[in-house]
C-alpha cells in the first residue's frame, strides 16, 4: 500500500509540474509597461515553489516506501531524523524566510510602481463606470473637462449611461461615451473608476492589470500599453447573474488611428 | 464525589471567555461605527436621553446590592451543607433592579422615537440602537442567569450554588463594565 | 434540610456525577452527553456535506458540458432550469449554497465540534464537558441555523447569488439586485447569525473543559495534539465568529429596517436610485475577513491535530518535534488574526496596507513549513502501518503541501493583481480546504469509528477510498491553477463561445473527475452504514494507541471511564518503548513513573 501511494504521488507531482513548466496553459503575452516586474515576480515563485514542490512531495513518496512497517520490517528498529526537528525548524526559518523577504522586497517595487506611484501628469484620463452588467468609458472630448455625473439622470433607453447633463452643463456636451475602451499605445493612461450599483472589478490579464470598482468611490487606475491590438477586459468581481457575460475590449491603436477614432467619435 | 472546586474554575473560565466573546463583538461594532462615521457626510448629533444617565446608576446600584450577597454564600459555603441564608434576597433586588434598568432603556428607546430619531434615520441613530439593544439582550440573558442562581440558592446548599454564585456575578460586573463604556463611547462620539 | 432541598441536592449532585439518563429523548435528542452531540454534529455535517457535494456536481456539470440537460433538473427548477439547462442565477445561487454549507456547516462542525466534542473530555480524562446544558444548546442552535438557511432554496426568488462571501451592496441592497437576493439573502444573514451563536457556546465549553477538567496528571504538556488543536481552534473561533455575528446583524438590518452600513448614496440598481447613503462596502469586507481568514485556520486546525494524532500511532515511534509542533499551531492561530487585508489586496482599500498584510501571510508560511517538515521528518526511521486512517494522513500532507504552495503565489500583492478572481484561487482553497481538511475527517472517523460504534470499518474498502479518491481530487483542482493561470475568471454562470474556449476541454475533465471522486464517496458512505450494523467487533485498544480514549471501552461508557477518574503518568507519544501490552506505554501507565 505504501508504494502505491508512492508512485501515485510521485507521478502526480512530476507531471502536474511538468505541464506547468511547459506553459501548456499560460498568461497571455504581456502588453504593458509595468507587465515585465509582474511576470518576473510570478516566474520567480513558480521556480522556487516548483522545486519546493517537487522536493516535498517525492521526499513524502520516498519515505513512505523506505520506511514502510510490516513483516519486512520487524527487525528493524526506529529511529529518528537526524538531529531531531531542530533541522526542520532551520531550513524552514531560513529557506522561507529567505524566500519570504526577497519576494516582499522585490515585490513591494513591483506593487508600489502600479498602485502606489501617482499616474504620469501627462496622463489622457479616461472615466470608467461600471454597472450591470457593461463597462462604459467616458472621454473628455475637445474641451478637455468632463462633465459632472447625476445618478438620478442616468437613462440607459437615450445612453446616458452616465448620467450627463447637456442642457444644464457645458462640459458634458461635448463628453465621448464609448463601450471599448479605445487608447494610443505607449501612451500613460489614468482610469477613474466608479460602479453604478453593485461591486464589480477591472482585469485585463494581458495588461497584467486588476482593481475592484467600489460602490461610493472613485478609484484611479494607470497602465501604459506597448502592443496594439484587441484584448479582453472582464469582471472579477461577482456583480449579478449577467457577471459571467460583463466583458469589454481594451483597443490600443496607433497614435494615428487612435485620434482618427477619437475625431470619429465626436462627430457623432 | 463531588467535583467543587472543578465546577467554580470551570464556570469562572466559562464566563471569562464568554466575556472575551462579548468584548471582541462590541469592538467590531466600534470599529464599525467609527469607519462610519468616517465615511459618511450624513452623521446627525444627537444627545443620548437624560435618562440613561438614571438607568446607568441603576444597574451600577445592582453590582453593588449582589455583591451583598457574597459573604452570605462564602460563609455558609464553607458549613458543609447549609443553605446560604439571607443571599437569595439580595440577587432578587438585583434581578429586579437590573428588570428596572431594561425597561428604562426601553423608555429611552421611546424617548428617541418621539423626537423623530428612528433606526433608520442615519447612521448615528442606527448604532445608537444597535449597541443599547445589544447590551440590553446581553442583560437580560445575565437575568436569565440570576434567576437560575435564585433558584439554586433556594433549593441547594451554599456548597453547590457557590459556583454559580460566582459565575453570574462576574457576568454582571462586566454587563456594568460594557455599560459604562458604551455610554463613554455614545457621549462622546455620537 | 428540608424535603424538597434534599431532593434539589441529590439532583445537583446527580448531575454533577453525570448519571445516565434513561428516557429516549434525553438519550438521543436532548443529550447532555458530549459524545452523542459529538455524533449528532457528525450527522449533521454528514448530510450538508451530501448537499453540499451534489450541488458541485450541479455546478460541474453545467460548466464544463454547459449544453447537456442534466435529467430531473426541470422537475426540481422549472424556473432556474427549463429544459434542464441552468440559467445563471440557478448557478450562482447553488454556488454560494454550495460554499456557505461546506465552510460553516461542514469543515466548521465535523472536524471541530464533531470530533472535538466527542473525544476532547475523553483524552483529558473528563467525565463531560464544562457546561453539558450549553453544549446541546450549541448543537440545537447549529441545527437551526441549518434549517435556515436550507429554507433559503424553498423561498420565492430562491437562494442567494452573491457567493459565501456576500459582498455588499450587492447582497445589502435587497431585491433589486436579482433573483435570490430577497429573502433568500436575509435568510443567509440570519442563519448565518445563528450559527456564530452556536459556534461561540461551543468555543466556551471548549476552553473552560481543556482548561479546568484535565484530569490528575493531565498536564497542559501531555495532552495529545487533537486536544491541543481543538484548544486553540475553539479559541481562535470565539474572537472570529464574535466578528461575524455582528457584520451578519448590520446586513440584515441594512435589508430589512433601512439603515446604510455597508450601501453608499446613489447606486441605481434595477432603474432605481436605491433609498439609502453614506455605507461603506469596504467595511462588509473588513468584518467578514477578520472573520473569514482565522475561519479557514478553524477549518485546517483540527485536521492539523487529528493527522498528528493518528500519525504517531501508526508510525510507532514519537513525532519528531512534538513541542515544536504544538507551537506552529498555536502560531498560526496568533498570525491568522493579522493578515485578513490579503484578501483585500485589489478591494479598493488603500494600498499601502497591502504590505502590511503580505508579510505576516507569507511568514505563516513558516509555522506551516515547519509542521510539514515535522510530519514528513517522523516519516524517517519509522515503522508505518498502512490503514485507511493513516493514508489519509499521509494523503493531509500531500495536498497541504500542493494548497499551501498556491497560497505563497496569492500571499504577494504584485502576483495576486493576476491571479486574484481566477480559478487559481478556488484551486488553492479547495485543496486546503475542501481535500486537505475533509482528509482530516476521513482519517479521523476511520481511526476513531471504532471507539465511537465498538466496530471496525472495512479497511479494504477505506484503502480503495483512499486511493481512488487522492487521484481524484488532484484531478480535480490541480487543473483550476492552469486555468488560473490562462486568467480564467472564477464564479461564471457560464463560458461564453468568445471565453477561453481553450479551456474548455480542462474544465470538461475537471467536470468527469469530479463526478468520479463523488462516486466514489459512496464507498464511504456504504462503509459506514454497513459498519454501523454489522462491522466486526472492536476491542478497546485496536490501533495500540496511548491516549486516554484507547484506555476504556469501545464505546465509552455514559461518564467515559466508568467509576474511575484515570491519572495521567506520561505524554501521549511513548511510541517505540517496551510496554506490557507492545512497543507503546499508555498515558494512564504508571511504569517507572
Amino acid at each position: 500500500m505504501g508504494k502505491l501511494f508512492a508512485a501515485i504521488v510521485a507521478v502526480i507531482a512530476v507531471v502536474s509540474t511538468a505541464i506547468f513548466v511547459k506553459h501548456l496553459w499560460w498568461m497571455p503575452p504581456d502588453i504593458s509597461v509595468l507587465g515585465e516586474g509582474i511576470d518576473h515576480q510570478l516566474m520567480e515563485t513558480m521556480t522556487a515553489s516548483g522545486v519546493l514542490f517537487v522536493a516535498a512531495q517525492l521526499t513524502l513518496a520516498w519515505f513512505v516506501w523506505r520506511w514502510a512497517g510490516g513483516p519486512g520490517a520487524e527487525g528493524r528498529s526506529i529511529k529518528q531524523f537526524p538531529g531531531g526537528p531542530t533541522p526542520m525548524v532551520v531550513i524552514a526559518t531560513v529557506l522561507v524566510g529567505i524566500e519570504v523577504l526577497t519576494l516582499s522586497l522585490v515585490g513591494s517595487k513591483v506593487w508600489a510602481g502600479m498602485y502606489l506611484a501617482p499616474a504620469d501628469p501627462g496622463s489622457l484620463r479616461i472615466d470608467v463606470q461600471a454597472e450591470q452588467f457593461a463597462y462604459y468609458f467616458r472621454y473628455a472630448g475637445p474641451d478637455g473637462r468632463f462633465g459632472g455625473l447625476h445618478p438620478d439622470l442616468i437613462d440607459d433607453a437615450s445612453s446616458n449611461f452616465f448620467g450627463l447633463d447637456p442642457a444644464n452643463d457645458t462640459t458634458a456636451r461635448d463628453d465621448i461615451v464609448s463601450s471599448s475602451l479605445v487608447v494610443p499605445v505607449n501612451k500613460p493612461i489614468l482610469l477613474t473608476m466608479h460602479a453604478k450599483d453593485v461591486g464589480h472589478s477591472f482585469y485585463v490579464p494581458a495588461l497584467r492589470i486588476q482593481q475592484d470598482f467600489v460602490p461610493g468611490l472613485v478609484i484611479p487606475l494607470h497602465f501604459t500599453a506597448t502592443t496594439p491590438g484587441k484584448y479582453e477586459i472582464v469582471c472579477t468581481q461577482l456583480c449579478g447573474l449577467g457577471h459571467y457575460n460583463m466583458r469589454a475590449y481594451l483597443e490600443v491603436k496607433t497614435q494615428a488611428d487612435y485620434d482618427e477614432w477619437l475625431k470619429s467619435q465626436a462627430a457623432q | 464525589m463531588i467535583p467543587r472546586v472543578e465546577a467554580s474554575r470551570a464556570s469562572q473560565t466559562g464566563v471569562w471567555a464568554g466575556i472575551a466573546g462579548i468584548t471582541m463583538m462590541f469592538t467590531a461594532l466600534t470599529s464599525a461605527f467609527v469607519v462610519r462615521q468616517g465615511s459618511g457626510m450624513d452623521w446627525i448629533h444627537f444627545r443620548v436621553p437624560a435618562l440613561l444617565y438614571v438607568n446607568t446608576l441603576v444597574l451600577l446600584v445592582s453590582s453593588g446590592t449582589l455583591e451583598l450577597a457574597r459573604p452570605r454564600v462564602s460563609r455558609a459555603a464553607a458549613l458543609g451543607d447549609a443553605m446560604a441564608q439571607g443571599a437569595a434576597i439580595w440577587v432578587a433586588v438585583t434581578l429586579a433592579l437590573g428588570l428596572l434598568f431594561v425597561c428604562g432603556q426601553v423608555l429611552a428607546w421611546r424617548n428617541l422615537v418621539a423626537q423623530g430619531l428612528l433606526l433608520a434615520s442615519g447612521p448615528s441613530t442606527a448604532f445608537f440602537y444597535v449597541f443599547t439593544v445589544v447590551h440590553a439582550l446581553h442583560v437580560l440573558g445575565g437575568i436569565a442567569g440570576l434567576l437560575y442562581l435564585w433558584r439554586r440558592l433556594g433549593q441547594a446548599p451554599a456548597f453547590l450554588a457557590q459556583p454559580v454564585y460566582g459565575a453570574a456575578t462576574l457576568y454582571w460586573h462586566f454587563m456594568a463594565v460594557l455599560w459604562l463604556y458604551l455610554l463613554l463611547l455614545l457621549t462622546v462620539r455620537l | 434540610m428540608t424535603t424538597p432541598q434534599v431532593r434539589e441536592t441529590k439532583a445537583k449532585i446527580a448531575e454533577l456525577k453525570h448519571e445516565a439518563p434513561t428516557s429516549f429523548w434525553r438519550k438521543n435528542v436532548f443529550s447532555l452527553d458530549h459524545k452523542m452531540i459529538g455524533k449528532q454534529y457528525l450527522g449533521l455535517a454528514l448530510v450538508a456535506v451530501t448537499v453540499g457535494m451534489i450541488l458541485s456536481w450541479l455546478m460541474r456539470l453545467h460548466l464544463g458540458f454547459p449544453k447537456f440537460a442534466i435529467p430531473g433538473l426541470s422537475a426540481v427548477y422549472p424556473n432556474g432550469a427549463a429544459g434542464g439547462v441552468m440559467t445563471p442565477e440557478l448557478y450562482l445561487s447553488l454556488m454560494t449554497m454550495h460554499g456557505t454549507i461546506m465552510v460553516f456547516f461542514v469543515l466548521t462542525t465535523a472536524p471541530f465540534a464533531g470530533f472535538g466534542n466527542y473525544f476532547l473530555p475523553i483524552q483529558v480524562g473528563a467525565e463531560d464537558m464544562a457546561f453539558p446544558r450549553f453544549n446541546m444548546m450549541s448543537f440545537w442552535v447549529t441545527f437551526v441555523a441549518f434549517l435556515v438557511l436550507v429554507a433559503a432554496f424553498f423561498v420565492p426568488q430562491g437562494a442567494p447569488i452573491s457567493g459565501w462571501t456576500a459582498y455588499t451592496p450587492l447582497s445589502a441592497v435587497g431585491k433589486d439586485a436579482g433573483p435570490g437576493q430577497g429573502l433568500g439573502q436575509t435568510l443567509w444573514g440570519l442563519s448565518i447569525a445563528i450559527f456564530c451563536i452556536g459556534q461561540l457556546l461551543g468555543s466556551l465549553n471548549f476552553i473552560a473543559t481543556t482548561l479546568d477538567l484535565r484530569t490528575k496528571g493531565m498536564t497542559l504538556a501531555r495532552m495529545p495534539y487533537s486536544t491541543w488543536a481543538w484548544f486553540i481552534t475553539s479559541v481562535i473561533g470565539l474572537i472570529a465568529f464574535a466578528v461575524l455575528l455582528p457584520a451578519c446583524l448590520l446586513l440584515v438590518l441594512d435589508r430589512v429596517a433601512g439603515t446604510s452600513f455597508f450601501i453608499p448614496a446613489g447606486l441605481v440598481i434595477s432603474d432605481r436610485l436605491q433609498p439609502h447613503s453614506g455605507g461603506s462596502p469596504l467595511l462588509w469586507q473588513h468584518l467578514f475577513w477578520f472573520f473569514g481568514h482565522p475561519e479557514v485556520y478553524i477549518a485546517i486546525l483540527p485536521g492539523f491535530g487529528i493527522i498528528s494524532h493518528i500519525l504517531a500511532a501508526h508510525i510507532r515511534k514519537p513525532l519528531l518535534g512534538p513541542r515544536v509542533l504544538i507551537g506552529c499551531m498555536a502560531a498560526i492561530g496568533f498570525l491568522s488574526y493579522i493578515v485578513w487585508g490579503h484578501h483585500m489586496f485589489l478591494s479598493g482599500m488603500n494600498p499601502n496596507s497591502a504590505m502590511l498584510f503580505s508579510v505576516p501571510t507569507l511568514i505563516i508560511t513558516i509555522p506551516a513549513t515547519i509542521a510539514t517538515l515535522l510530519w514528513i521528518g517522523s516519516l524517517y526511521g519509522a515503522k508505518l502501518r498502512f490503514t485507511a486512517a493513516s493514508l489519509f494522513c499521509l494523503g493531509f500532507i500531500s495536498v497541504f503541501v500542493s494548497g499551501g504552495i498556491s497560497g505563497f503565489f496569492l500571499a504577494q500583492p504584485s502576483i495576486d493583481i493576476y491571479l486574484h478572481g481566477t480559478y487559481f484561487v478556488v484551486g488553492h482553497f479547495h485543496f486546503v480546504m475542501g481535500v486537505a481538511a475533509m482528509f482530516g475527517i476521513f482519517a479521523g472517523t476511520y481511526f476513531w469509528f471504532p471507539k465511537m460504534f465498538g466496530r471496525f470499518m472495512n479497511e479494504t474498502l477505506g484503502k480503495w477510498h483512499f486511493a481512488l479518491t487522492l487521484i481524484g481530487v488532484y484531478g480535480i483542482f490541480m487543473p483550476m491553477h492552469y486555468l488560473g493561470l490562462a486568467g480564467n475568471v472564477r464564479r461564471y454562470a457560464a463560458f461564453t463561445d468568445d471565453y477561453m474556449q481553450s479551456a474548455q476541454p480542462l474544465h470538461a475533465f475537471i467536470t468527469i473527475a469530479a463526478l468520479f471522486t463523488g462516486a466514489v464517496q459512496l464507498l464511504f458512505f456504504i462503509n459506514l452504514i454497513y459498519s454501523r450494523f454489522r462491522g466486526p467487533a472492536a476491542p478497546e485498544n485496536p490501533w495500540q494507541a496511548t491516549t486516554l480514549e484507547w484506555s476504556t471501552a469501545s464505546p465509552p461508557p455514559h461518564n467515559n471511564f466508568g467509576d474511575r477518574h484515570p491519572v495521567v503518568y506520561r505524554g501521549p507519544d511513548e511510541y517505540g518503548v517496551k510496554g506490557p501490552e507492545g512497543d507503546y506505554l499508555m498515558q494512564t501507565d504508571p511504569t517507572g513513573a
